[in-house]
Parts: structure tokens; sequence; C-alpha cells
């Protein structure tokens, strides 16, 4: 029984940070019908600029939970601002061209991240200090739940619950749902378009950056390979939820995690990826629109 | 003369997209040798009922059934698209949808795929047969552009010709399929009045010379009017009206559903 | 625009502009050296958790961003400006058209090529002659790839794939039962066939970006399953001692070894070229271009699409396969670290780069991104940086990659029609 509540609450933090990362892809392709293949790589960048933000502020006497939020702060602006350059410079051009274009730019524009941060830093493990502080009221469960497990699950809880707010209730949020469901008209009606967009990758990567941020100090070790597999598998949670759904992306996520942390525990730990692999390709084969999606047909 | 089979029968035709009925039973006939026309407002069904016949959508519920000279009748339900053009019914499109990045002529020649059997074998090794199937497939396209007037531009690619000529090359390129039924989405959609006689022209040579029958989508009432045997008026969905031009032109529930209500005939 | 501050300068003297211009390009600069100021900047050394501070990266980065600015600014503008890119394919199709009605010049360009290349493994080293036998793989790989990408518009992200069965097929065939290279190679090329018939089966009716994602799901998970069934595959230690191809048993040294297979290679890029340059120009081909332009229309015309693009797939599927068992046999050992996905994103950028569709854009891409990195050794590092960011400029600037495909073009003279492409 205990074995099954660790791997139950295990998937539940796995399925957060998918959820973090999945949201980001829902958003994106809502909005532009873009599968941002480079999403994974703002991950990644969340991660190493929390890693090397939070060095450079320890070296200044920093510790403890201000440094976890310093931290986390910092990495969340820089990765705001590399989704807003991608943005910009490989996505923007594209808006009118062909299907395939975007897509094919945007795997050399994941290809040129991972690449980029790999000669700029360095091929090996970094090891990622456990910023997320031991919580003493955790001592007694804490062989079934650890206290970075907590702090995920909350914190997932809390920034879906903002979004939602803000999606519902803020004049830009109701710009964005408005130009999910009909960019002209949207444009038409006066919403800046642009700024849309811009602001949808600025949320979906911040979002990804906190995940990076609290599972790299739950692991301990990041690297600049890790936003492909994270990316494709967050990718999974999307589609699996409905692509464009926001809840659709966080119960994507509950599942994926769910699902790889029970299939690992109770069948086999080698094939945790392909796990996540047959599941992103059985979605895809027999139910693109995914749990919560609707199906979209085109006008003849 | 009209045979007693219809070559095209559509009975009791019924289109619904979840809560909303696109199409409300329908019946339409098409006799060999026939133009025939469906008119009616933006948004009648128009479209959505040759969506239904040519197999891009399934109807939910009636019958399409086809029975072309000296063939056993065929229900067309539920066949893909390219079956049913193999069975002989070929169509343009309302927004123009041709190869843009292929020639003039290759635009043709990829119609003819159905006609035609010459594998990946043929391909690789151009034995004779395969070679004399090519052959034949050119100069059928080429007579095919000749008839409707683009054999000078045959290597032009299809995104280079004036608007006009593409419509053109719509249908150029559905008869390449040899169809016993040709139907047509508003052909003269965007035309000139010269380039809509030249239309008329071209529609009846091709009924005329080729003994192709005609169904055709069109806005243009004089092109109607001029070309039509008969008339079938569709209006949300409903078949409102059917009969001869004159039949039609006279009929208060057509002038109602293109004028509104307050327009006294 | 940037940060809400409209840069576009009203004032049409030339001073004014060139202050606004460098006022922009300067706020591009400063962007980035606040973005890249961590990861370029700030390194952390990964065995003692050191700092090290790269000032210089800033200056490069400052400079670097202010010109390319510029450069930027200027394309986009051009990009803009030029609507269709028309009179750009003309030319290439002025060139087409004089190479085929002067032959004369056609044929010694031909001859002169072709003397280059029998004599090439004699004039330069056997290192020399392995690396292009890997660009002639590439090459291979590129073609086949372009069947499926090119010519039918179906995004395979998946392709490595096939090249691991076309491998792993030679390997465990050699392992366990000796077959011989010349035996393998067909069954290698039908076994990576038969795959893509299996995997492009529940892929047929996904839009473009899905189809791509579940390719590229397939090449991972085949990727994962021969790295842990080991009993099957040998896991991640691989399959070594693989036999080179044999030349009627005679005994060769390992450069004699070399210079056979550069010759192996040569004549399967030539039936490549001929085999896939007649598929395009057939019945078949232009169903697969009609396909990839519109696949409603192409229905309606009588084209069977899930046919047709399984005719694609597996065709495609095939080449991968014979180049997998020619890579076993080249380098003798294989394992699964070879078939990832970079590598189908490797043969994706040549297909890109070279020009979907295009026969001849497609081996110049190969050769460039296979043979410039290596000849250009010092800056190897960065091959595939600049993968990455090709990818991204030519779909945002050149889509149509160096080479658009070639129109095909026939002549009428009077009756029948004689097809000169």
């Amino acid at each position: 029984m205990e074995y099954f509540l660790e791997l139950f609450l295990g998937g539940l933090t796995r399925g957060s940070i998918y959820a973090l990362i999945a949201l980001g892809y829902t958003m994106v392709y809502g909005i532009i019908e873009l599968i941002n293949f480079a999403h994974g790589e703002i991950y990644m960048i969340g991660a190493f600029t929390a890693l090397i933000a939070a060095s450079v502020l320890s070296l200044l006497g920093l510790s403890g939970p201000s440094l976890l939020i310093l931290a986390g702060v910092i990495a969340v602006i820089y990765s705001s601002a590399y989704g807003y350059t991608i943005e910009k410079i490989a996505y923007k051009p594209l808006r009118q061209a062909q299907r395939l274009s975007p897509l094919i730019s945007a795997i050399g524009m994941s290809i040129f991240l991972q690449n980029y941060v790999l000669l700029a830093q360095t091929s090996d493990f970094l090891s990622f200090p456990a910023l997320i502080p031991e919580f003493g009221f955790m001592e007694p469960i804490s062989h079934i739940m650890q206290s970075s497990e907590l702090v995920i699950i909350v914190t997932t809880a809390l920034c879906t619950i903002l979004l939602t707010l803000f999606i519902k209730f803020t004049r830009i949020g109701k710009a964005m749902r408005a130009t999910a469901q009909d960019k002209t008209m949207a444009m038409l009606l006066g919403v800046n378009v642009n700024r849309v967009v811009s602001m949808t990758f600025i949320i979906g990567s911040a979002l990804a950056a906190v995940g990076g941020v609290l599972i790299s100090s739950h692991i301990g070790q990041i690297n600049f390979y890790i936003g492909f597999i994270a990316g494709i598998k967050a990718f999974t949670a999307a589609v699996l939820g409905g692509i464009g759904s926001i809840p659709g992306a966080v119960l994507g996520g509950l599942i994926l995690g769910w699902t790889e942390s029970f299939a690992t525990g109770y069948v086999s730990s080698d094939y945790e990826d392909v796990f996540a692999f047959g599941l992103l390709v059985f979605i895809l084969i027999f139910r693109p629109s995914g749990i919560l999606g609707k199906a979209s047909s085109e006008k003849v | 003369m009209k045979n007693a089979q219809p070559i095209l029968e559509v009975r009791g035709l019924i289109k619904d997209f979840g809560g909303l009925r696109a199409i409300d039973t329908i019946d339409v006939q098409v006799h060999s040798g026939e133009i025939v026309a469906l008119i009616g407002p933006n948004g009648a069904g128009k479209t959505t009922f040759f969506n239904c016949v040519t197999g891009i959508y399934v109807p939910t519920h009636g019958d399409v059934i086809i029975s072309p000279k000296q063939r056993a009748p065929v229900r067309l339900n539920g066949l893909k698209p390219n079956k049913v053009t193999e069975q002989g019914l070929a169509r343009t499109f309302q927004n123009i949808r041709l190869f843009q990045k292929m020639t003039v002529l290759e635009n043709v020649l990829v119609a003819r795929h159905c006609r035609t059997k010459s594998g990946i074998f043929g391909a690789v090794f151009r034995d004779k047969k395969t070679r004399n199937e090519e052959r034949e497939m050119v100069d059928f396209s080429y007579r095919l552009l000749e008839k409707v007037g683009l054999s000078g531009q045959v290597n032009d690619l299809a995104k280079e010709l004036p608007y006009g000529a593409q419509r053109r090359l719509e249908i150029a390129r559905a008869m390449a399929t040899e169809p016993f039924l040709l139907m047509l989405d508003e052909p003269a959609a965007g035309m000139n009045p010269k380039e809509t006689r030249e239309l008329d022209g071209l529609i009846t040579r091709i009924r005329d010379e080729e003994g192709i029958s005609i169904l055709l989508i069109e806005h243009d009432m004089k092109l109607v009017m001029s070309i039509s045997d008969r008339i079938y008026v569709l209006d949300y969905g409903e078949m409102i009206a059917h009969g001869t031009p004159k039949d039609v032109a006279g009929n208060k529930n057509v002038i109602k559903a293109y004028l509104g209500e307050t327009f006294d005939a | 625009m940037i940060f809400g501050v409209n840069m576009q300068s009203k004032s049409t003297s030339v001073a004014g502009r060139i202050v606004s211009e460098c006022a922009q390009s300067l706020m591009v600069s400063l962007w980035f050296m606040f973005l890249t100021f961590p990861i370029m900047v700030i390194r952390i050394k990964p065995l003692d958790r050191t700092i090290e501070w790269r000032w210089d990266n800033l200056f490069y980065i400052a400079i670097g961003s202010f010109f390319l600015s510029f450069i930027w600014r200027y394309l986009m503008k051009k990009k803009r400006d030029q609507g269709s890119s028309e009179d750009k394919e003309d030319w290439q199709n002025r060139i087409g058209l004089k190479m085929r009605s002067e032959p004369k010049v056609y044929i010694t360009g031909m001859i002169v090529l072709g003397i280059a290349v029998t004599l090439f493994p004699h004039l330069f080293s056997s290192y020399q002659t392995q690396i292009m036998i890997s660009a002639l793989m590439y090459v291979m790989l590129g073609l086949g790839l372009n069947i499926v990408v090119g010519l039918a518009g179906l995004l395979d992200l998946g392709y490595v794939a096939f090249y691991a069965v076309g491998a792993y097929s030679y390997a465990l065939l050699n392992h366990h039962f000796g077959l011989s290279f010349w035996m393998a190679l067909p069954l290698g090329a039908a076994l990576a066939a038969l795959f893509g018939i299996v995997l492009g089966f529940p892929v047929l009716r996904l839009r473009g970006d899905y189809l791509a994602i579940v390719t590229l799901g397939f090449g991972e998970i085949i990727r994962l399953v021969l790295e842990n069934w080991n009993k099957f595959s040998f896991g991640p230690s691989g399959i070594a001692g693989i036999s080179r191809p044999s030349l009627f048993g005679i005994e060769l040294t390992l450069n004699q070894h070399t210079i056979y297979l550069y010759y192996i290679m040569i004549c399967l890029v030539l039936l490549t070229i001929l085999v896939v340059s007649r598929l395009r120009h057939s019945r078949i081909g232009r169903a697969w271009i009609a396909l990839r332009e519109d696949e409603v229309a192409c229905q309606s015309m009588g084209i069977d699409k899930t046919r047709t693009k399984l005719t694609a797939f597996a065709l495609g599927a095939t080449w991968a396969g014979l180049v997998g068992c020619i890579f076993a046999a080249k380098t003798t050992f294989i394992n699964p670290a070879s078939f990832t996905f970079m590598e189908s994103a490797i043969i994706l950028s040549i297909v890109v780069l070279g020009g979907m569709g295009s026969i001849i854009g497609v081996i110049i891409g190969a050769l460039v991104l296979i043979l410039l990195p290596e000849y250009l050794r010092a800056f190897s590092e960065y091959r595939m940086l600049v993968f990455g960011a090709s990818m991204v400029l030519i779909m945002v600037f050149r889509p149509q990659g160096i080479i658009s495909s070639l129109k095909q073009h026939y002549e009428f003279h009077g009756q029948s029609g004689e097809d000169l492409g």
C-alpha cells in the first residue's frame, strides 16, 4: 500500500511538471496552430538559468527559500524573454507560410538552442542544488512523499488556478481566447494579435521555467538534452488532454505522470520512455482530438 | 431527349453536422444529355450537396445512385471521393483548387491517373507499355487543353494563369477523368460578361461534343437561364422549386428566397 | 517595434534614416546582450562547480547582433517586397533549358565530372574517401526522404527508423547466419519497405504536424527497443565484427576496401538518381506532387490517397534500408546511438536546404551539409548549431531551398507530345 502511495505521489509530481510544460504547448497551438518544438528547450534554459543564478547568488551569500525564489524569478524572466525572442525570429515571419514551414523552423530552433547551451556551457550533467527546503512537518511521511514533491504539486495547482483566472477575467485573457477561436475576426475587432501571440509565448515559457526550476531541484541534475525528452512527453500530455485546452493540458500531464510512475514501478523501468512515446503514438492515431478536445474539420 | 432512367438520382438526401441540418430531404435527378443547374442564396447548401454526392461528406440519410449508360446502377453513399471519380463523376471547386506548383499540362495529366495503370515497375523501367501509356496520356491531355483554349500555356505553372483561365483549366482537369457527369461549382464566379459568354459556349460544347451531362451550381442568372434544361432551387437546405428556367423564374418562392419577404413580384 | 517604442523614423533624410537604423540595431544588440548574459557569460564548471566569467563573449554578442540586426532587417524588407520570387526560379529554369538545348556543354560537363569522380579515391587519401562515402550515403538518404517529404509532402521525422532496420538486418543476419553483404542488401531494403508500410498505415489519416510527431515517436520507440531488448539487438553495446562487402572472395586491404566501397556507393547513388528521377516524372510521381499540393482535390481527381501515401512511405523507407546496410558494412560496428532523432533531423535539413522535391538540390544540399563541416574542421563543433540556424533561416527567407523544382517541360510539334524532362 505504501509503495502504491509512493508511486501515486511520484506520478502526481511528474504529472505536475508535465502539466506546467504542456500548458505552454497547448496555449501556443490553440493560438497559432503550431507545435512549438523548441518549447522543451525553453524549459531547459529555465533550469540552466536558475542554476547559474543560484550559483552566483549563493556566492553573494544568499541561501534558503529566498535563493529558490530569486533564482526562480530570474529563470522565469529569462525563459519568457527567450520565448518572446524565438517567436519573433522563427515563427512570426512564417505566419502566412505553408503548414510545414513553421514546424521545420521550430525543429531548427530546437536544435539551435540545444547546441547553444551545449557549446556555451558543457555536455556533462551539472549538479543542481536542492533549492527547495525540507519541511519539518513532512518528516514522518518522508518515505512516501518528499518536501520538494509537495512544493511542486502545490505550485502547479496554484499556477493552474492563476492561469485560469487570468484567461477568464482579464482583458488580455479574453483577447487570447478570442484569437484562439478566430484570429482574423479578433484582428478585425481590434485585438492586437501580435501582442496576444507574444503574451501567449511569454506565459507558456514562464510556466515551463517554473517547472524546470522545481524539477531540477528535485532531481538534482540537469543537462542540455533534458528539454528534448521533457518536451516530447509534455507534448504527449497536451495532445492526450486535448490540444488547445488548458484543463486538458493539466489532465493529460497527470495521466501521463501516473502512467509512467505506475508502469515503471510495477512493470519495468527500462522502457520508461517507450511508455510515453507509445502513449503519444496511440493517442495521435486513435483520438487526435484528445480527451477534452473537439475534432475540427476542414471546409471544402 | 431524356432517357427514362436518370444517370444521377439523389433521393431523400439529408446531411446533418452535429445539430445543424445542412440539407433536408432533397431529391435531384439528372438525365443523360441534360444541363441541370442548382441555384439558391449563399449558404443554401449547394456545395454541401456536391460534397455529399462526390464522397467528401457521407450523407446522414438518403441515397445517391448513378446509372450511366450500359452499366448497372451503383449506390455512391460512403464511397471515397476517388472511387466516386472512378465511377465517372468529376467536379470542379468553388474556390479553385488547382495544383498550383504544377504546370497546366501536369494538372490535367494528374487527372488521367484513375484511367491509367502503370505503377512503380513501369515508372522505373519505362517499358514499352508504360511509354505508350504516357504518350497517350499526354496526347489526351493536350487535346483537352486545346478544347478549353489553353494549348498555348501548356508549360506555364497553374498559379501563373489569369483567373478565367484557371477556371477553364479546372474544367479540363475534371474532364480528363473521363466522366459521364461533370459537376461544376460556380464555374463563372469572378468572370466578366465576355468570359461568361465563352463559358456558356464551352459548357454547351462539352455536352454536345463529348456527350457529358452537366450539373452546375451557379449564381450568374443570365448563364443559368441561357444554358440549363432544368433548374433546382435550394434555400436553407430545402428544395423550394424545380422545373424549367421559365417555371422557376416566375416562381414566387424563388423570388422570396432571393429578395426577401417584403418584395412583391 | 521594440517594447512599444516605435523605431520607424518619419524623417526621410539620409542622416535621419542612418540614425534610426543604428538605434534599432543598438536596441537589438542590448536585448541580446541581456538575453544571452547568463548562458554565454557565466559558465558553471561541471567538476568543481566554480563559475567562469567570459566577458569577451558579451562583446562578441554585442557586436555580432548589432551587425546581424542590419542584415536581418534588410533581408526581411527584401522578402516583403519581393512577394513571389519568380525571377529567381526563372534563372534556374533557363539554365536547365539551355543545358538541354546545347548538348555539347552538357556532355562535356558530364564527362569531366565522370573522370573526376572515378579518379577521386586514387588522388586523395583513404580518410578523404571515407568522408566522401559518408557524404554519398547522405545523398542517398536525402533522395529517399525526398520522396516522402519533398514529393509527397509527408513530414517524416522518424526516417532514421528505416535506416536502423537496414543496418540491424544486415548486422544480425551477418552475425547469426554469416550472410554476406550482397545477399543482405536486397533483404535489408525489403524489410525496410515492409516497415515503411507497417509504420505508414496507421499514420495515413493524420495531418501534417501530427504525422510528423507520430513518426518521430515511432523512430524513438524503435531506437529505445533496440537499446533495451538486449537479447535481440545486444542493447547499447551493439553488434561488432560485421563483414565488409566482398569482391568475389578476393582479400582486400583496409584501403582497398575503402576504395571498393566508394565505387559501390557511386554506382548506388547513380542508380538512386535514375530511379528517383524516373519515379518523379511518372504517373506515380505526379500523384505524389498532387497529394502534396492539395489532398482533397487530388482525391477528387481519382487518386487513392491511402495507396499513394503508403507507396511514398515504402519507397522512401527502402532507400534508408539500403543505406543502413551500407552503414553497417562500412563501420563494421553499429549500436543504437547512431540512430537518434538528430539523424532524422539532419537528413530532413538536407532535403529542406536542397529544395523539397528537387533531385539536384538534395544532392547539393547533402554535399554541402556533410562535406563543409569536414573541410572546415576548425568549426566542426558548431556543425549542429549551424544546422539548426540554417533550418530556421531557410524557412524564413528561402523556403523553396537552394534549387526549387525545375518545371517539367513539354514540347508539342503539331500532334503528339514529346517529353523533354
